[in-house]
């Protein structure tokens, strides 16, 4: 527990220790986050999502730059693939966020996916939650390159910011299901770029075409507003998400993108949407977790052995797949 | 769970080739480790900051300026001054065979220069990662 009380008083490198202890799942990483637990719930917590190539790490090192001008301290978590052929990786947001280098104010993690769909690592949430007890005041999480399905931002960000760029698809893409229906935020970057008028209007006509009412529809539960329990009053005026072109590269329009999550974070104070969102985000972390332990309860109960002899009778056209299971199963649990 | 072998492949220095440290950073991928890439021109300090911030088991050096015997000494020295000891430091690029003697007693425990089987710098890592003691 060293560590953690390092950490706790500023020290970076036990920080990056128990990141590290987090991310490799050490026996010693529960005990940690119990540790810290009492010690978060104070930063504001900030994820950028989008297609490969639309410039979220551009994007993220300049809103760090702005959020530091302001006087703010900035904790970054930037997520790529993990290949799934050999388990290695190679994380390349650092390069983009060149600028940052040498800020005391400023602390950028890269993790790898390691295996998970969502578009962040299993431990980017826990992460976060160091980075909050460690004292930094605004935590940018960068997922990797997302494309319709990836939506786990959602649950671990307070405010979630959709980056587009210009020549990416046509409309029908922009009503299609998924990463769209995630932004309070929405940006076009490139917008020096041909086309970025096009895009602008085509995610306009895609909001206009929403009409249920979003808070709802997050964490792929589609509640209907009345029937979930924890939305907001029905008095609060539904967020519409703003669209803001930005030349991330040029630092242009990245102000404008700062006010619209302050103002999205403002909103969630005052509509009382804030309350039933961290609640929805903590069950469905204690969901997860639960769902995680069970699982491999239940795997370390399957002896192997047994696995690959199912294997070879399954390849011999013995028996079938579902049969197989059943099998493995009831010798597990006779 | 297993731990990964995390490493920080960086370009210290005012070349602006990165061609080698691509070719590395792309080995050491397929070999299993997470490789972060830190791009051109970075400073000594910047090097030793990232290596820091993402606990990195390695870091491997590119330089093709010829300033590798001020560069290299120093990060290791900065490393050092970070508290960062157990840290293995490599090198690759273009530097003469009568300058390796040097750099390794300075804390360079590799160096490979052009040509060098890229198996064979990921099983040295591996195998210098994991015969370092554990400390939690």
């Amino acid at each position: 527990m060293e560590l953690v009380d390092q950490t706790l008083s500023g020290n970076r490198r036990a920080l990056a220790r128990l990141i590290s202890q987090l991310e490799d799942d050490s026996p010693l990483a529960a005990q940690t986050l119990a540790a810290i637990y009492g010690h978060t719930g104070r930063a504001r917590v900030v994820g950028v999502t989008g297609s490969p190539g639309t410039g979220k790490s551009t994007l993220v090192s300049e809103l760090a730059k702005a959020y530091r001008r302001a006087g703010q301290t900035v904790g970054i978590v930037a997520v790529d693939p993990t290949s799934p052929f050999t388990g290695g990786a190679i994380l390349g947001d650092r390069i983009r966020m060149r600028d940052l280098a040498g800020d005391p104010g400023v602390f950028i993690r890269s993790m790898a996916t390691r295996g998970s769909l969502g578009g962040l690592a299993r431990a980017t949430t826990n992460v976060v939650q160091i980075l909050d007890a460690a004292g930094y005041d605004v935590i940018l999480i960068e997922t990797v390159g997302a494309g319709q399905s990836e939506v786990d931002i959602a649950r671990t960000a307070d405010t979630t910011v959709v980056v587009e760029a210009p020549g990416l698809g046509d409309e029908v893409q922009a009503i299609k299901a998924g990463i769209l229906e995630i932004a309070d935020v929405l940006v076009v970057n490139k917008a020096d770029r041909e086309g970025a008028t096009n895009t602008v209007r085509a995610l306009q006509a895609m909001l206009d075409l929403g009409t249920a009412p979003r808070r709802a529809l997050h964490h792929g539960v589609t509640l209907a507003a009345e029937q979930n329990p924890y939305s907001a009053p029905d008095s609060a005026p539904a967020w519409r998400p703003p669209i803001l072109q930005t030349v991330a590269l040029e630092s242009k329009g990245i102000t404008e993108v700062a006010e619209a999550i302050a103002r999205h974070q403002a909103y969630l104070a005052e509509s009382g949407e804030a309350q039933p969102r961290r609640r929805r985000r903590i069950e469905s972390e204690l969901l997860a977790i639960l769902r995680e332990t069970l699982l491999r309860r239940l795997m370390d109960s399957v002896s192997p052995a047994d696995v690959s002899q199912m294997v070879e009778r399954v390849a011999a056209r013995e028996i079938d797949p579902y049969t197989a299971v059943e099998q493995l199963l009831a010798s597990a649990y006779h | 769970m297993d731990k990964k072998i995390r490493i920080l492949i960086a370009k210290p220095g005012l070349d602006g080739h990165d061609r080698g440290a691509k070719v590395i950073a792309r080995a050491l991928r397929d070999a299993g480790m997470e490789v972060i890439y830190t791009g051109l021109r970075q400073t000594p300090e910047m090097i030793v900051e990232s290596a820091l911030q993402e606990d990195v088991d390695a870091v491997g050096l590119s330089i093709l300026s010829g300033a590798h015997m001020t560069l290299l000494p120093r990060i290791v020295e900065l490393l050092k001054a970070n508290h960062l000891d157990d840290v293995l430091v490599f090198a690759g690029g273009i530097i003469p065979d009568e300058d390796i003697p040097a750099l390794q007693s300075a804390g360079v425990c590799g160096v490979f220069g052009p040509g060098a089987n890229t198996d064979v710098v990921a099983q040295f890592i591996r195998r210098e990662v994991e015969s370092r003691p554990v400390d939690q």
